[in-house]
C-alpha cells in the first residue's frame, strides 16, 4: 500500500510557555511524547511514518529557551534560538567567531531562519537506511543495512564503527566540541551540566540514540565559556552541494599561540564517527610545538590512525587527514 | 494592505483548475476539503469527522487579518494551498530540500512545507499572491518578466518570496549577494544566471526610483 508521505498524521500538540510546563508534559507522558523544537529533523519522520508520535510537546512558545546572553566573558544560548540567530549574534561574531562559520553553512537561509542550535546539535543521523524505516540496530533491529558487501555507503563512519556506521551530521557540534561548550540538560528531578564531548554517544555506549538525553529531559542551553574567546580559530566543511548539504567531512580548530609555538588546542571533526570526535591525540602531539607545515601534515597523520574505510567512503581518511592538517596549519599558510 | 479582510483572495465561487481536475479526473472532489476551514469562529466540522486537535490562529495572508481554527498537524502549505486556495505557494519536495514553498513570515523566509501552521498564530505570512498590489506586478515580478526568469515557472513563487525578503533588507543588492540570499532554492531548469540578473535589475530600478523620489 502506497504510504502518505506529504501531509503529518494527526497527533495530540501541547504547546507549553515555560521550560517547567514543558517539563510537567514530558513527565506526565514519559516514554511516549515527541519533543519538537524547529522541525526540521522532526518532520520528515512524522511525513514518513518512520515514526509515529502520538503526543507532541512542542517547545515554540518557551520564551525563555530562545535568545544569546553574555556571561562571565563567554555565552549562554538558549537551545531554541535559531541558527540566523547565532550567525548573526555581534558577540558570537566578535569572540566565538569560528560557530558562527559553522552555523551559517548549515543546509540552506529558509533552514537556518528556523532550525534551532538544540535541534542542530540533538538531530538524529542522516543515514537513510535507518531513515528510511529500515529495521536496523540503530532503529532496534539486527543488521546493519550501510554495511553490507552490496552498501551504498559513502557518507557513512570511518571511525568508531561498532555495527552501526551511521555518522554525526551537525555542523555546529565540532565548533562546540572545540569551544568547550557545556550543555544544559534539565528535567523535572533537576538540572545536569555536560561537556559538549560528553552530550554525544557512540553505537558501543548506545546504538538507538545519538546524545545522552533520556526520556523526561530537555536540553535548554549551551553554555560557552570565556576560554577559547579569540583565539585562533579554523573551521571548514566539506560537501558535495554548497547548499543544503550535511557534511562529508568537517573539521573545528581552537588554538591559543605563544610566539609561533602551540600553546593550547581543541580539535574536533564531525561526520566521521556516529559522534562528532574531539581528536584529543593530535591536541596532545601539537601542544608545545611550532605551528608549521611539519606539526600540521604529522597532525593529520595522526588523526586517521584506526581509521577503517566501508566499501564507498574510503575517500574520507585522505579528507580527514587533510582537513586535520589544514585545522592546524591554520588559514594563514593555506593555499586550497 | 488594500485587501479586505473579509474578503476572501479567491473568489469561492469560481470553480478553479483544481477543483476541476479533481472533478474531471477523479470522482473525488478535492474542494471538499475547503469547508473544513472555519472563517471568523466558525465550528464547520462536519458530523461524524474524526475529532482531530484543532487550534484557533490569528495572523495576516498577505495583509489581510484572518481568523482560522486550524488542524494542529497541518503545515502552514498545507494551510495556505488546500484551505485558503492560495495555490501560489509551489509544494516540490516536501522536505524543505527544493524551496518551492518559500513564504515570507515577519520578514525572514520560511519553507512552509516544513513549517506548523498553528506556529503562523501572530505573524504576517507573504505569499507570491501578496506581490501584486491593485492588479499591477510588483517591480521584483516585472524584472523577473523582462529577464526571463522563469522557465517552467515552478520554482519561480518561491524564489520570488526569497527575493523579496532579500530585497526588503538590501535594496539594490549584488550578484553574490542575490546567489546567496537564494541558495535555498532550486531551479531545476537552471536558470540561476537570469533569475539573479531580475533580482539585481529590479534593485538597481528600486535604486533609481527611490533617488529621482517616484515610485514606491
Amino acid at each position: 500500500m502506497a504510504v502518505i508521505r506529504d501531509m503529518m498524521p494527526v497527533f495530540e500538540l501541547f504547546q507549553p510557555a515555560s521550560i517547567d510546563e514543558a517539563l510537567n508534559l514530558l513527565d506526565a507522558h514519559q516514554g511516549d511524547v515527541w519533543v519538537l523544537g524547529g522541525g526540521m529533523d522532526s518532520f520528515d519522520w512524522l511525513k514518513d511514518r518512520t515514526k509515529r508520535v502520538s503526543t507532541v510537546v512542542d517547545l515554540s512558545q518557551v520564551g525563555e529557551l530562545r535568545g544569546i546572553k553574555e556571561a562571565n566573558g563567554g555565552l549562554e544560548i538558549g537551545a531554541m534560538t535559531t541558527l540566523t540567530e547565532v550567525v548573526h549574534h555581534p558577540a558570537v561574531q566578535a569572540k566565538f567567531r569560528i560557530l558562527a562559520e559553522a552555523a551559517e553553512v548549515v543546509a540552506s537561509p529558509q533552514i537556518r531562519n528556523q532550525a534551532t542550535l538544540g535541534g542542530n546539535v540533538s538531530q538524529d543521523t542522516r543515514c537513510w537506511y535507518y531513515r528510511s524505516g529500515w529495521s536496523c540496530y540503530r532503529a532496534g533491529g539486527n543488521i546493519c543495512y550501510a554495511d553490507t558487501p552490496t552498501a551504498i555507503n559513502r557518507e557513512h563512519a570511518i571511525l568508531q564503527q561498532d555495527r552501526c556506521v551511521a555518522v554525526s551530521p551537525s555542523d555546529t557540534a565540532p565548533a562546540l566540541v572545540a569551544l568547550d561548550a557545556e550543555f544544559v540538560i534539565r528535567s523535572k528531578g533537576g538540572e545536569r551540566v555536560v561537556k559538549a564531548e560528553d552530550y554525544f554517544l557512540g553505537p558501543q555506549i548506545d546504538i538507538t540514540h545519538m546524545t545522552v538525553l533520556r526520556p523526561g529531559e530537555l536540553l535548554t542551553a549551551i553554555r560557552i565559556p570565556a576560554t577559547w574567546a579569540n583565539a585562533q580559530f579554523y573551521w571548514e566543511k566539506v560537501r558535495d552541494r554548497n547548499v543544503w548539504d550535511f557534511p562529508l567531512v568537517n573539521v573545528a580548530s581552537a588554538m591559543k599561540l605563544s610566539g609561533t609555538t602551540i600553546s593550547d588546542v581543541r580539535i574536533a571533526v564531525g561526520a566521521v564517527a556516529a559522534r562528532p570526535l574531539r581528536l584529543t591525540a593530535v591536541e596532545a602531539a601539537t601542544k608545545g610545538k611550532p605551528r608549521t607545515e611539519e606539526t600540521a601534515s604529522a597532525a593529520g597523520e595522526l588523526a586517521i590512525q584506526g581509521a577503517t574505510p566501508l566499501r564507498y567512503n574510503a575517500y574520507k581518511i585522505p579528507l580527514m587527514r587533510n582537513l586535520v592538517k589544514r585545522a592546524i596549519r591554520g588559514n594563514a599558510q593555506a593555499t586550497t | 494592505m488594500s485587501t479586505d479582510p473579509e474578503k476572501p483572495t479567491e473568489q469561492e465561487s469560481d470553480v478553479t483548475r483544481r477543483e476541476f481536475l479533481g472533478t474531471a479526473g477523479a470522482a473525488l472532489v478535492v474542494a471538499a476539503a475547503v469547508p473544513g476551514v472555519a472563517v471568523e469562529g466558525q465550528t464547520a466540522r462536519p458530523a461524524g469527522t474524526p475529532s482531530r486537535p484543532r487550534t484557533q490562529i490569528r495572523l495576516t495572508v498577505n495583509g489581510a487579518q484572518r481568523r482560522l481554527e486550524v488542524d494542529d498537524h497541518w503545515t502552514l502549505a498545507e494551510m495556505l494551498r488546500d484551505h485558503l486556495r492560495l495555490t501560489g505557494t509551489k509544494l516540490g519536495c516536501e522536505r524543505g530540500e527544493c524551496g518551492a514553498c518559500t513564504v515570507i513570515l515577519d520578514g525572514k523566509t520560511v519553507y512552509s512545507c516544513s513549517y506548523l501552521a498553528v506556529w503562523a498564530d501572530g505573524k504576517s505570512v507573504t505569499t507570491v499572491e501578496g506581490l501584486a498590489k491593485n492588479g499591477a506586478l510588483d517591480p521584483l515580478q516585472q524584472a523577473f518578466v523582462v529577464h526571463d526568469a522563469p522557465q517552467c515557472g515552478f520554482c519561480t513563487s518561491g524564489q520570488l518570496m526569497s527575493a523579496k525578503a532579500l530585497l526588503s533588507a538590501n535594496p539594490a543588492p549584488t550578484v553574490a549577494e542575490v546567489h546567496a540570499a537564494l541558495a535555498g532554492n532550486l531551479c531545476r531548469c537552471s536558470n540561476y544566471s537570469r533569475i539573479a540578473e531580475a533580482v539585481v535589475a529590479a534593485g538597481a530600478a528600486g535604486a533609481t526610483r527611490r533617488t529621482s523620489g517616484g515610485g514606491q
